[in-house]
């Protein structure tokens, strides 16, 4: 009697998870992130749902490792590959390792594209930067300017460590733009390494060293926050504004306090709504080749570089009016 | 026919036959979860009866089994080796340092199967010679050999493997029948018999039963257990060989955590934690087992961290069910 009975509860789950399957969507996305339970990608699974309902009749598959491990997402992937699913976006835990596995979801006629963290050429079709270099340089200066009293004044760069390639490009950017900010006269740069107490320290030096200091650009988010703690420390609250790249959870509380008056970041939703829309052109057969440009909804379009590589956007700025919003998410 | 008087004490007139101890053995209770898992998961998605899919699924367990075989003996010796995932990666960061030096195939499959041998040397000579346990010295060892990949590596990855590596990870025998899932079924057969057939499987159980025992009756003990480290560290070599060619490139955090996934397949397989009992046949059922549910669970999307207390749950209960049952007929027997 007993077998009985759990079989036909088992006939039942199955039979409801098969009529669940056929239920589904005509076109499946899958939104394979670095590991589950992160806030950053919940929320780019947010911005995928929301394009999804725009698209219509698009089921996006939100998922990813326990870990952050390339055999883990591995494993995702030849399950999405099994359910023949018809893209795959994926925000990759290791650049090479993933490529064979992806190669083999395209062999089986599976559009594959990377975003926020790339995967090599030959393992995607093309790849979303969430920004791009000169868009980062240029947002920096741009929001250290729009807070200058009278529109000029003396401004610092806090780096992370002298050699660091993401910040030194950023900074060379930076420099490029300031002709178009006649206001903004960088005085120097200083390295923090990326350590919270000597980033703090350097905060300090450059707030004795420079009395006419208006604001100080930091294109790190260790940086930022200790740079924001020392000029609150200093008193400074009003005189020097604190900005740069950050995060929203970090920065609520400086935002709060009049520290910093906005920074800048990636906005994770639309990160996740644009690789979706990709994820979709690429499916209605569009073509990704180097010069193309594919359609990103609201977000506008992306033009393809070399290597099929595009930037989303501006970074995303954060002020008083979202960043506590933001703050629960990442 | 007279019946007989109730009093009377039943005396078996033979011991239990072949066919009911194979019944109530742990391997035919993982056969009945396997049937059962296989048959949930085909009614549960159209996806999972593929013979391609099925194939694809084989790669989540075939190498971490590999080396499961090999740690399934250490276990029943009464040792453990928690350092076959460091070994993986040392292994493969060796392969790699040789690819990119312009080594050929047969050349690196050479380096790497060295490398795993010298491992498992290390951890053999700590353990017979200087007479530490073993799981304090591969606990050692697990970070020493991770250690060294990720000072040769650091952030960077060795991907300029020749094209021809490429098939023990990604190579196919016949059909759908992988390189890797052949290897697979030819080692549960060598170390089946390794196991159930020669003096020196006799020796393992023998060891891990009664050490001192073991010695007294002229087991080479030290020699027997030098050989199980050596191989869990060629298992290892060819499970990372396996996984280098299946990824095309090495990191140093390549095969991370896979140590307890490979002890969780041998406990699972019905290995006493203890030493002295288990079987081949059970870790090769408890492979398959851990594979179906990681693939039937992926095929249903459901979050990863399910299928871990899933897992969890099944290794408890395993461990659990024989001492409850054999408590219970304790009970019934009073």
């Amino acid at each position: 009697m007993k077998i009985w009975k759990a079989l036909l509860v088992a006939a039942a789950v199955s039979t409801a998870l098969v009529a669940n399957v056929a239920n589904a969507a005509d076109k499946k996305i899958a939104l394979v992130v670095k590991a589950l339970g992160i806030g950053f990608f919940e929320a780019a699974n947010k911005g995928a749902q929301e394009a999804a309902k725009e698209i219509g009749g698009v089921e996006v598959i939100y998922t990813g490792p326990t870990t952050t491990t390339a055999e883990g997402q591995i494993e995702v992937i030849n399950s999405l590959i099994a359910q023949k699913v018809d893209a795959i976006a994926v925000s990759a835990n290791d650049t090479d390792a993933l490529v064979p596995a992806l190669k083999k979801a395209m062999d089986r006629g599976i559009k594959v594209i990377s975003w926020d963290s790339g995967v090599a050429p030959e393992g995607r079709q093309l790849h979303l930067n969430p920004s791009s270099s000169a868009l980062i340089g240029n947002m920096c200066v741009k929001m250290a300017a729009d807070n200058l009293p009278e529109g000029k004044g003396d401004v610092a760069i806090l780096s992370a460590t002298a050699t660091s390639t993401n910040q030194n490009v950023w900074i060379e950017e930076m420099k490029k733009v300031l002709p178009n900010y006649p206001g903004v006269n960088i005085v120097t740069t200083v390295y923090g390494d990326d350590l919270a107490d000597k980033s703090y320290r350097e905060t300090q030096g450059l707030i004795q060293s420079h009395p006419n200091l208006k604001a100080i650009i930091a294109p790190t988010s260790v940086g930022i926050v200790a740079a924001a703690q020392a000029v609150a420390d200093a008193g400074k609250i009003g005189q020097i504004n604190v900005t740069g790249l950050g995060l929203p959870s970090e920065m609520a509380g400086h935002v709060k306090s009049g520290a910093s008056k906005s920074f800048a970041i990636w906005n994770p939703i639309d990160l996740g709504y644009s690789a979706t829309m990709l994820a979709n052109d690429l499916i209605d057969g569009a073509e990704a080749k180097p010069g193309a440009e594919l359609s990103m909804g609201r977000m506008g379009k992306l033009k393809l570089g070399e290597n099929n590589e595009g930037a989303m956007a501006d970074p995303f700025v954060y002020d008083a009016s979202n960043v506590e919003e933001f703050a629960k998410i990442f | 026919m007279a019946e007989e008087p109730m009093t009377t004490r039943h005396i078996p007139d033979r011991l239990q036959g072949r066919s009911a101890r194979l019944l109530k053995s742990w391997e035919s209770l993982l056969v009945v979860v396997a049937i059962l898992i296989f048959t949930v998961n085909s009614f549960a998605s159209p996806y999972f009866l593929d013979p391609w899919n099925l194939s694809d699924a084989t790669f989540n367990f075939t190498e971490k089994a590999l080396i499961a075989f090999a740690m399934a003996l250490v276990v029943i010796s009464g040792e453990i080796d928690l350092s076959v995932a460091s070994i993986v990666a040392l292994t493969s960061t060796a392969m790699g340092y040789a690819a990119a030096q312009g080594f050929d195939t047969p050349a690196l499959v050479a380096v790497g199967l060295m490398t795993g041998l010298a491992c498992g040397a290390i951890n053999g000579l700590l353990v017979t010679r200087l007479g530490l346990p073993s799981i304090v010295v591969t606990i050692g060892t697990m970070s020493l050999f991770r250690g060294i990949a990720f000072i040769v590596l650091g952030d960077q990855a060795f991907t300029s493997y020749p094209e021809s590596f490429a098939y023990f990870g990604q190579g196919y025998v016949w059909w759908v029948f992988s390189f890797e899932f052949c290897l697979f079924l030819g080692f549960a057969v060598f170390y089946a018999a390794l196991l159930h057939l020669t003096n020196f499987g006799r020796a393992v159980y023998a060891i891990g039963n009664n050490q001192t025992a073991a010695l007294f009756s002229g087991v080479r003990v030290a020699r027997v257990k030098f050989t199980l480290f050596l191989l869990t560290g060629l298992m290892s070599a060819i499970a990372s060989i396996c996984l280098t060619s299946r990824l095309g490139s090495t990191r140093p955090s390549i095969a991370l955590g896979w140590e307890l996934e490979v002890v969780t397949m041998v406990v699972l397989g019905g290995v006493s934690i203890l030493g002295g009992s288990g079987t081949i046949g059970g870790v090769v059922l408890a492979a398959l087992i851990m594979g179906m549910v990681t693939f039937g669970f992926g095929l249903l999307n459901v979050p990863g961290i399910v299928m871990s207390i899933f897992i969890g749950f099944l290794l408890i209960s395993v461990i659990a069910l024989p001492i409850l049952y054999a408590r219970l007929k304790r009970r019934m027997a009073h």
